[in-house]
């Protein structure tokens, strides 16, 4: 490890985004119930909870794409937001280079790009530094589907972050990657909180992030615990989030979680005698 | 030689000739988001759509661009709002409009008469009878559709890549699809007469997969797609005239072979290019 990752958790200064009482519909059902949330200037949080509790519901209701059927956000003013879908979210067939990619960010629309179609001298500096940033320069004229999983991440991180967010979401960075990749992302989302930046992500891994981030927010439709992960994660936070039953192990100072499966049979011993 | 030069001294089809050659870079053009955006359906239910304006407009005596552009434009934001509604059994829904549409125009031809307008050109495609004003209308819808693609590159292909993000960005997704159905319906009118209702889809489609199959780049696709498609275009209506062919087929055979060819010489890599499964 080259840079540990920070547990000390930061204080929120200034808040970015406010969620009072929101509950978010698609159908009968509510995604979300009630929820109330405050993301703050360089905080770093990670949502944790099973499949369709409502983590990516979340992130789209901060991104904007979303929004509630009851309770409201409230936004700073001229909040920038960068989002980073899921990686099998992403069409890989679709035809563009790391560089058109991340070129998407500097859309008229927001504020940051011009009409012309191909980027000029300017743009095409950022997006250097911002491929440099994240060690991938020499691949801006490469297609997006011949690069491996961390260099997709870094491609989607670099679209976010040549939008100048002050607000970085990300949607499972690390779902379906290696460990190795793995710890590159997580090393490179604490080097960009180190430099200011509010991170709020998604995940389903306790163990290998949730536990390694300064705040964390327990996510089943309601939001069940949100605080430090060595306070936040008891065993009953536990349950009540993932309806299943869990023990808690402390390894270097740090919790582990292991699922508490109870057989229904005898388990079957193992054969040693093997004739 | 002299022989091969000989149709370039008609007028008729020096004028079905500039028809062509710009309607099939337009249709290679606006094509890439038509295949892009997995609207190839869409795009040939449109052009039957517009049939039903054809045949209308031309029984009652008014314009036809007029008429059939006011029903292209009817069922294209039709098509679009049930599609971004997203709505279950959207794609039955569209089959419905759009074939329902092409049935009653050709209801009308069968009760009316074919009066106006050649039936078989609407259909199929024809050199017969393209005149200054088809010249006209293919060069500013051409132009118009350039312009627009031009300068809104960037959020089309945002829009196309990641409409949700766009939308989150700033762009008005919804008023870039609607742009872009607009665009389809015009650049189908204009089509309509030289390569017929039944076979546009295939000049939708054909020329920007070609492009795919040889670049793995957006913008390259766009030049690519547009190039394939006029090229298509000419030859396809200067083969039209020396083999006695109707254009619309003559077209769609040209541009077929050239998948052919791309197909052989790009072997297992262009294909790769199209499959949606990484590997």
């Amino acid at each position: 490890m080259t840079h540990p990752i920070d547990l000390t958790g930061r204080s929120t200064e200034r808040t970015l985004a406010r969620l009072t009482g929101v509950t978010c519909s698609y159908g009968a059902a509510p995604v979300l119930r009630d929820v109330d949330l405050v993301v703050g200037e360089r905080q770093f949080s990670g949502v944790v909870g099973p499949s369709g509790s409502g983590k990516t519901t979340l992130l789209k209701l901060l991104l904007g794409s979303v929004s509630p059927s009851a309770g409201t956000i409230e936004r700073r003013p001229g909040l920038r937001v960068g989002y980073v879908p899921q990686v099998d979210q992403v069409n890989w067939s679709f035809p563009v280079t790391v560089e058109e990619c991340v070129l998407m960010a500097r859309v008229p629309q927001a504020g940051t790009g011009r009409r012309l179609p191909w980027p000029s001298r300017t743009e095409r500096v950022e997006v250097h530094e911002v491929l440099s940033r994240l060690g991938i320069e020499g691949l801006a004229r490469r297609h997006i589907r011949d690069l491996s999983g961390g260099q997709q991440q870094r491609v989607f991180i670099a679209r976010a972050l040549l939008g100048r967010p002050d607000l970085l979401l990300m949607d499972e960075p690390t779902s379906g990657v290696d460990v190795h990749t793995r710890h590159e992302v997580l090393h490179l989302l604490d080097d960009l909180h180190h430099d200011g930046l509010a991170i709020v992500l998604t995940t389903h891994d306790l163990n290998g992030i949730a536990s390694h981030l300064p705040h964390i927010v327990c996510l089943n439709t309601d939001v069940i615990g949100e605080g430090v992960p060595r306070e936040v994660l008891s065993l009953d936070v536990l349950e009540r989030t993932f309806g299943a039953r869990m023990s808690i192990l402390e390894h270097a100072g740090m919790p582990i979680i292991v699922d508490t499966y109870e057989h229904e049979h005898e388990p079957v011993p193992w054969v040693s005698d093997r004739g | 030689m002299a022989e091969l030069l000989r149709p370039f001294g008609f007028e008729f089809f020096r004028n079905g000739l500039i028809v062509a050659t710009v309607a099939g870079a337009i249709c290679g053009l606006i094509g890439v988001f038509v295949v892009l955006k997995g609207m190839s359906y869409i795009g040939h239910g449109l052009s039957q759509a517009i049939f039903g304006g054809f045949a209308a407009s031309s029984l009652l005596g008014v314009n036809f661009l007029l008429g059939a552009g006011v029903w292209g434009l009817a069922s294209a934001l039709m098509i679009n709002g049930v599609t971004r509604r997203k709505v279950i059994g959207a794609d039955a829904a569209i089959g419905v409009i759009t074939t329902a549409s092409f049935a009653l125009g050709l209801t009308l031809f069968a009760v009316f008469g074919r009066s106006g307008r050649n039936f078989d050109a609407a259909l199929f495609g024809s050199i017969l009878g393209v005149g200054w004003s088809d010249v006209i209308s293919v060069l500013v819808v051409g132009a118009g559709v350039g312009l627009v693609v031009f300068f809104g590159y960037r959020k089309l292909l945002f829009t196309t890549f990641d409409p949700e993000v766009a939308q989150a960005s700033g762009v008005n997704t919804a008023r870039v699809d609607a742009m872009l159905m607009f665009a389809l319906a015009a650049s189908i009118l204009v089509t309509m007469q030289v390569l017929g209702v039944t076979l546009i889809a295939a000049t939708l489609v054909i020329p920007p997969t070609i492009a795919r199959m040889l670049t793995t780049s957006f913008s390259r696709m766009l030049w690519l797609s547009t190039t394939i498609g006029g090229v298509t275009g000419f030859v396809g209506m200067v083969l039209s005239y020396h083999l006695d062919l109707q254009s619309g087929p003559a077209i769609v055979l040209v541009g077929a072979s050239l998948f052919g060819i791309t197909f052989l010489a790009t072997g297992t890599r262009g294909l790769r290019r199209l499959s949606p499964v990484t590997g």
